[in-house]
Formats: structure tokens, sequence, C-alpha cells
């Protein structure tokens, strides 16, 4: 018993088996409760007035709308973030230059903050009372209260994801394969697509995972831009806020379910991908 | 194809990594750059192969000069000293990399790749390693696949950074052979880093020793063991017995020696003699020198000799006259050479 | 100083990755730093030191700085158990830690809000118990605890990792028991990522919005948290009053990272 609890540490270093199995229970116990409660509650929720419920909620036309929307805005925002986060991870891991530092810190900003400051700067800006609002209402378009608001929220909060994943990693492969391609004659794009793309592959992968779970699953900067206009500017998130807001559980429910097995398929993919490139855990912090 | 060197200096912040490098290496050379670490070899070779930039100064290969022309154009094949092979790109592909970059025009078939491959593989004699990845063949065999890679494109200087660095002894010993052997069959002008002397004096058919950033003397390798220009080189081509000596009108005279005095034009003053082990002659005694130990070191004799309070290691066949510990005996000197006291270090 | 480099694509990447700075953070966190200003200095300060935003602002930074307060020994615990034991289920255990991060805000809002609310799993539970945690700022507590627990885990674990065994050691062959030792030596090692975990758990918490904007009863002065107020000041079209109070809870943000900084400087160690 003591070994199955206890393989690898030194014995000086362990507490007492009984002492281990008590706090290894008490841990796990308060982590099911903790973290898997709120997700059983979104699948009994969705479940408890059957099948027929569930399929009545995902196929009503404003449900409908607000998954497209989703897509829509996450395939808008993730290629967009991704390849300006190679650019950058580019500059940083692989050059010096002066106000480096200063770019890797406005790189991490949107992390930093709340997001209904992300939302709210996108308002300052083209809001009605915002700089340019007058300007694009005399052009009558729309940024806040419509789509492209949104996803510009949805590019300011998942901004750093990329980024943040692939500087490490060039700076941990260094530069000496890309070296030796040019030294064998290859240009920029070869260089690139031949011996840096395939290298980072893995990393990329892992950044844009974790930046399309964020880009489908934000909710407060989204919910500042977005004016809550139902069949128009609803993300799923939204939907599942105007939904329970109106106590249809069931529906509201049934969408965070659709959003809750993102989430789970997300971390399985992300577990899969740091085993195979051994990546800290922390990186969705 | 050859190669000159003038008066390239390039500074890191306050430090001199090259400081006013002036060399020519001939067409079909075999030349060593050797000297401790940080005294600016590989910042030398990078700086060759257009990987990195010097501040000042002028790169010249075969004639043409190499300003503002890029790593890719220089037609330097280079071998990185931990390999840098693609490592999600197999052997073959590794090696096919050059030939597969090549600009449509100039670009070979396919099928002339693959066979110029296995051409260089075979002649790497790793011919069966074509489809393994880099990962899973051993170092010496990853030295070769960095080797064949730069050969691929025919390149006219061939540049490697301390290619043996990384590798055991034993392994390092039967490269070494087989890369002079290669060398000498294909021509190149071939330019290689490193630190270790002994690997130099093998492979190389003239030597530069850096300093600092400088080179200090640029010879064949028996002319640099030989006739060492300053204590530096003679300190770090070998064994160094070191002893005082003073310097009077242009005479040299070893402390405890006084009869025996060397022509030399050092500055009156202190200075110092370097000689090596085997080139002291000990003689019988009785005389200044007496002898602490005799220790067996294979088929040689380690002797430990005091002369005016100074330590002297000599060297000697086993089969050579040997005096006894605890006698006294003399020594000839005869083939010391006399050096200037160095100031401090920068 | 720009060192020269052989590598081809600076001018391009350096380019595309300005561009986007400076249209998705730089240009929006200008408008951010100048409009609370139209206000003048009286006005900004007027707007910001009204009771309900105060409230607010004590709400927010309390109820984050109260939950990062539970959630140091929770996860230090989690954390230790993850790191140090070794039990079947381990590291599906240790993939779930993250998933308060991979949920979305809504979804985790929502979920708890049905399990605290009167009828709700947990809420049923504590009602006869006398304890209301859905609509109160408790709610809001616990939501902040779910988000938070994955930083203080996330940070304590590569450092317990590299915690060298031998002063532990070296403890108990100088006589202490487990227990001291734990309290001697491996606590005050640990302090330094404590302080780095609660810091980011705190900063998390000030800014949260979705998890928390259900379970809140979000009444004015009562249980009302800032991002709510910036948004209902949109909403009455001031846009000048909503960015000063944005940029208080900036300023704040950055001064706990400014802090985090310091305080990792001072202790020698780097966290992150």
């Amino acid at each position: 018993m003591s070994e199955a609890f206890s393989q690898g540490l030194p014995v000086a270093t362990r507490e007492r088996p009984a002492t281990r199995l008590v706090l290894t229970l008490f841990t796990v116990v308060l982590l099911v409760l903790f973290l898997l409660l709120p997700l059983a509650v979104v699948f009994t929720e969705a479940l408890s007035h059957g099948l027929g419920k569930i399929r009545d909620s995902l196929t009503d036309p404003e449900a409908i709308t607000s998954i497209e929307l989703t897509l829509l805005v996450a395939a808008i925002s993730v290629p967009l973030n991704s390849v300006c986060g190679v650019a950058a991870a580019w500059c940083i891991g692989r050059f010096q230059f002066p106000g480096r530092s200063l770019l890797i810190t406005l790189i991490e900003l949107p992390f930093s903050v709340s997001p209904v400051i992300s939302g709210l700067v996108w308002v300052l800006l083209f809001g009605a009372n915002g700089w340019f609002g007058p300007m694009l209402d005399r052009a009558g378009l729309r940024i806040i209260f419509a789509v492209p608001g949104l996803v510009l929220a949805t590019v300011l909060v998942t901004f750093p994801f990329v980024a943040r994943t692939l500087i490490p990693l060039m700076q941990e492969q260094g530069a000496s394969e890309e070296e030796a391609a040019i030294t064998l004659g290859a240009g920029l794009w070869q260089m690139f697509w031949r011996v840096t793309l395939p290298n980072i592959r893995w990393g990329l992968l892992y950044g844009v995972l974790l930046c399309n779970a964020r880009a489908m699953g934000e909710f407060g900067a989204v919910a500042v831009v977005s004016g809550h206009i139902r069949g128009q500017t609803m993300t799923m998130p939204l939907q599942v806020e105007a939904l329970f807001n109106d106590y249809d559980w069931v529906g509201a429910f049934t969408i965070a379910g659709l959003l809750s097995l993102l989430a789970l398929v997300t971390l399985a993919v992300k577990a899969a991908l740091e085993y195979r490139i051994g990546e800290r855990s922390g990186a969705l912090l | 194809m050859s190669v000159e060197l003038r008066g390239l200096r390039k500074n890191y912040g306050r430090a001199a990594a090259l400081d006013d490098v002036s060399l020519t290496i001939r067409d079909g050379e075999f030349l060593a750059l050797l000297g401790p670490s940080g005294s600016g070899k590989t910042t030398l070779l990078r700086t060759l192969a257009g990987l990195e930039f010097a501040d000042s100064g002028e790169v010249i290969i075969n004639g043409r000069p190499m300003h503002g022309v890029p790593a890719r154009e220089r037609g330097i094949g280079f071998v990185f000293q931990h390999y840098a092979l693609f490592r999600h790109m197999t052997v073959a592909r590794n090696v096919a990399f050059g030939l597969e970059v090549l600009p449509r025009g100039r670009r070979p078939a396919a099928s002339a790749i693959r066979s110029r491959v296995q051409d260089l593989l075979d002649l790497m004699e790793i011919g069966n390693l074509g489809g393994r990845y880099p990962e899973q063949i051993s170092g010496g065999q990853r030295q070769r696949v960095a080797l064949a890679r730069a050969l691929a494109i025919e390149p006219r200087v061939l540049l490697l950074d301390e290619p043996f660095g990384a590798l055991d002894a034993k392994v390092r010993k039967s490269l070494r052979v087989w890369l002079r052997q290669l060398h000498d069959r294909m021509g190149l002008t071939s330019i290689f880093v490193t630190h270790d002397q002994a690997e130099a004096m093998e492979m190389a058919d003239r030597i530069a020793v850096l300093r600092g950033g400088r080179i200090v003397q640029v010879d064949a390798p028996e002319t640099l063991y030989a006739e060492p220009v300053d204590s530096f080189v003679h300190e770090f081509m070998g064994e160094s017995e070191k002893l005082q000596c003073s310097v009077i009108d242009g005479l040299a005279v070893i402390d405890g020696l006084p009869d025996a005095a060397f022509a030399t034009d050092c500055p009156k003053g202190p200075a110092i003699a370097l000689i090596r082990p085997h080139e002291v002659e000990v003689l019988p005694g009785p005389g200044p020198v007496r002898v602490e130990s005799v220790h067996v070191n294979g088929p040689m004799r380690r002797l430990r000799l005091m002369l005016a309070g100074q330590v002297l290691e000599v060297l000697k066949p086993e089969d050579a006259w040997l005096p006894v510990a605890g006698e006294t005996c003399n020594v000839d000197l005869a083939r010391a050479r006399i050096y200037p006291v160095e100031r401090a270090a920068r | 100083m720009t060192r020269r480099s052989a590598l081809p694509g600076f001018g391009p990447a350096l380019t595309i990755t300005l561009v986007w700075v400076s249209l998705i953070v730089l240009l929006p966190l200008t408008s951010l730093a100048l409009r609370p200003w139209e206000l003048g200095l009286m006005g900004v300060w007027h707007s910001i030191t009204e009771p309900r935003v105060l409230a607010a602002l004590r709400l927010s930074f309390g109820a984050a700085a109260l939950a990062a307060v539970v959630n140091v020994p929770f996860g230090l615990l989690v954390a230790w158990v993850m790191v140090r034991y070794r039990f079947p289920g381990r590291r599906l255990a240790d993939s779930l830690i993250d998933m308060p991060l991979a949920l979305p805000t809504a979804v985790a809002g929502i979920a708890l809000t049905a399990l605290f609310a009167p009828k709700g799993w947990i809420g049923a539970w504590l009602l006869p118990l006398g304890i209301k945690v859905a609509y109160t700022p408790v709610g809001i507590m616990v939501a902040l605890v779910f988000v938070g627990l994955p930083f203080v885990v996330r940070t304590l674990e590569p450092v317990l990792m590299d915690l060298p065994l031998e002063a532990e050691e070296a403890a108990a062959t100088l006589g202490a028991t487990r227990s001291q030792t734990l309290r001697k030596v491996v606590i005050p090692a640990l302090a330094p990522a404590l302080l780095a975990g609660f810091a980011a758990a705190l900063a998390r918490g000030v800014g949260e919005y979705g998890s928390v904007i259900f379970i809140a009863g979000n009444m004015p002065m009562l249980s009302e948290i800032a991002p709510l107020l910036i948004v209902i000041r949109l909403e009455q079209l001031d846009y000048a009053g909503a960015a000063a109070l944005g940029l208080v809870m900036l300023l704040v943000s950055f001064s706990i990272l400014l802090l985090l900084n310091l305080l990792q400087k001072r202790m020698g160690v780097k966290i992150r």
C-alpha cells in the first residue's frame, strides 16, 4: 500500500501512509466535487426534460444562429491571431531589437485585464459616443452591436495565445537548423515551410487549440459589444445568458452543454499534445 | 578556391570578438583555427559563412568580395558543432535539401538528386542510413550526415565548427583520420575550428592560433610546435616547462645556470625561458640540478628536477641514461626559447 | 542595440507584428487612457469616488482577495498531492484542474448558480443550515474560488517539482518530525510561489465577469461587481465614466503584477 503512494520519493521525505491516504482521498473528492459537479449540473439540467426538449432547443432558429455566429467569429479570429502570432514569435524568438520587451508586454496585455475592458475599448472607439462613432454613422457602417464588433472583441481576448506558446518554443529550439538551411541555399519561404514550420507544428496546434477554445467561449468582452440583439449578435455564450435569464433552463443548459463538450474536447487534445511536446500544463494561464 | 580575410573587426559591447584579423587561405588547403574558448575562432568562421557580420574589414572568396552577399549565395558548406540536422526529415531528405531548394533552372531532376544523395551517403560510409531519422542514429553517423549535406551543394569552401567536439574520444580519433583522407581525395579548401591542439596538429596543413580575437601565429604544425612566436603559443601547443631568467645586453641567463647564455632580442630585465620536457638534455653530475624523483610513464621516464628553487619536469625514453633520485646532475637547455615576461592579461 | 542577423524575414515579420499590435492593442488602449479626461480632473475623481463605484470596487477587490486567500491552502494541497503522490487516475485528475480555465465563463456561471441556488444540489443542502450562497456576495466568492484554483495550482506545481529533497532529508536527520519539516523547511521555500499564485488568482478574480454575473445578486451597493458597473455606464452612454472605471481597474491589475515582479526580484526567485 505504501509503495503505491510513494514510489520514487526518498523515505525521509514522505508523510505517514495514513496521512497520505487521507490527503489523497480528500483532494480527489474535493476536485471531483469542485470540478465535475458544475459539469454534471449542466448535463443533468439539459436532460431534465428528456431528449425531445433538447432537440427543440437545438433546432430553435435563434440557437442555430448563435451557433453559426460563434463559428463565424472563431473562423475569423483564430486564423488571424495565428498568422500574426507566428510572425510575432519569429521576430521575438529569433532577433534582438530595441522595444522587444515592450512588445512582449503588449502581447501579454489582454491576458491580464478584465474581459469587460477588452470589450469596453472597442465601444470607446466605435460606439455611438466613440471616437469614430459619428463617422461610422454617417457612412452607414455598424461595428458595435454588429458582427465586426464581436470579431474585434474576440480577436483582442484571444490575441496572446499563439504567440505565447510559440515564443518560448522557438527560443528553446534555437536557430541552428534555420542557419543550416540558409547556408544550404534556402530562401526565406523555403526555410520557413521546410524547416521552421515543421519544427513548431505541435506548439502551433496547441496555441491554435487554446485560442479557439477561448474564441468560442468568450463572454465578457462580447457581452459589452454585442448589444444582445436576438438573432443577430448573440454568440452561444450570450444565448446561454439570454435563455437563463428567461428561465428557459433546458435551453440554456443545452447550449451550455455544447460548450462544455467543446471544453472537454479541448482538454483532451491539450493533454494529448502536452504529452507529445512535453509542454508545461500551465499554458492556459 | 582561395579565401582572404582582411582587417576584420567585430565588437560585442566593449569586448572585441575579432581584433584586426587578416589571413589568407590557399586553394585546397586544410587550415585549422585553434585557440581557447572565447578566442574568436567560431565568430571568425561564422563571419566567413555570412552567419555573422563584422563591423569592418573584408571577406574575399576566390577574388570576389563577400560584402552584401548573403549566406545562401556564398557557395560555402557549413558543418555545425551540433550538426543542426533537420530533425523531422530523414537522412536522405537532409542531404537532398540543398539540391531541392535550388532555383528551378538549376535544380536537377528528382532522380538525379536521389542518386547524388546515395553517392554521397556511400562516400560517407553510411549508405544504408538514408531512411532513418536523425534521432535514430549515433553521433558519429550524424556528423557524417551533416558533412554529406554540406558537400551535396558542391561548395567551394568547407567550414567545420568543432566537428568532433560532441563525440567521444574513440570516435573522434577515427573520424579525424577519415576526414583528412576525404579532404585529400576531394581537394576542397577546408577551414575547421577546434580547441584541441593535438587534433589541429594531426589534421591541418597550417594552423592559425587565435587569442582574444587576434591571430597570434599562422604556420605549419611542426613550425608552430618547434618555433612558437610567443609564450602563449608555446604553452598552448604542448607541454611547457617555465624557468626564470634575466637578460643583460642581449644575453639571457637562466637562474641557476650562469654559464649557459642565450642570444635574445628581449629587453633588459627579467624574462622567461620555455622548454618542452623532452627537449631537456640530462647529463651526469655533480651539478646544480637536484633529482627529486623518477617516475615510470609508459615507455618513458618522467624526471622531477629542482634548479635554483624551480621545478623542472623532464621526459626521457626508458633506455636513455637516467640519474637516480637524490643525486645531482647537469642539464643542457640549448633548445629553450626565451620570451619576455607577459603583461597581465587583458 | 539591434544586432544584424543572417536569418531572413525580420522586416516583414516585424511589420506584421507591429501593425497587428498597434491596431488591436495600442489603439484601443490609447482610447481607454484618454477618454476619461473629457470629464476633467475633478470629473474623473467624482466619477470614480461615487459611493456605488467604491462599493463595487470594494466588492470586486475584496471577494477576489478572499477567494485567492482560500485558494492558497486549497491549491497547495492539490498541488502537493498531484506532485508528490502517485495514485491511479492522477494524470486524469491533473488535466481536470484546467477545467475552470477551459470552460467558458458563462457556462461556469450558470452551472454554479444552478448548484448553489436554494433549490440546487448544494444550495438545498445549505439552506436548512441558514447559509445562502446564490445571489449574495458569498456566491461571488465561491465562483472566484472555482476560477482561481488553477492559477495557484499551476504556479505551484513546477516549483514543487524542483524543490530539493535533500533539504527535507537533512531536516529529518537533524531530528525534525515530518510536520516540523513541512512547516519550517518546505512552506518557507514555497513562499514566493505561493505569493505568485495568490497574486495571479487575485488579478484574475478582480476582473472576472461571466462566472460571477449570474450568481451575484447584482444589487447596487450590495452585490454589484465593478465590471458590471462598466457595462451599465456604457448602456447609459456614460462612456467617459465607464472608461474612468476601466482605467482604474487596469491600473489595479497592473499594480498587482508590478508588485508581483518586484517581490520576485526581491526574493531572487523566478516564478514565471
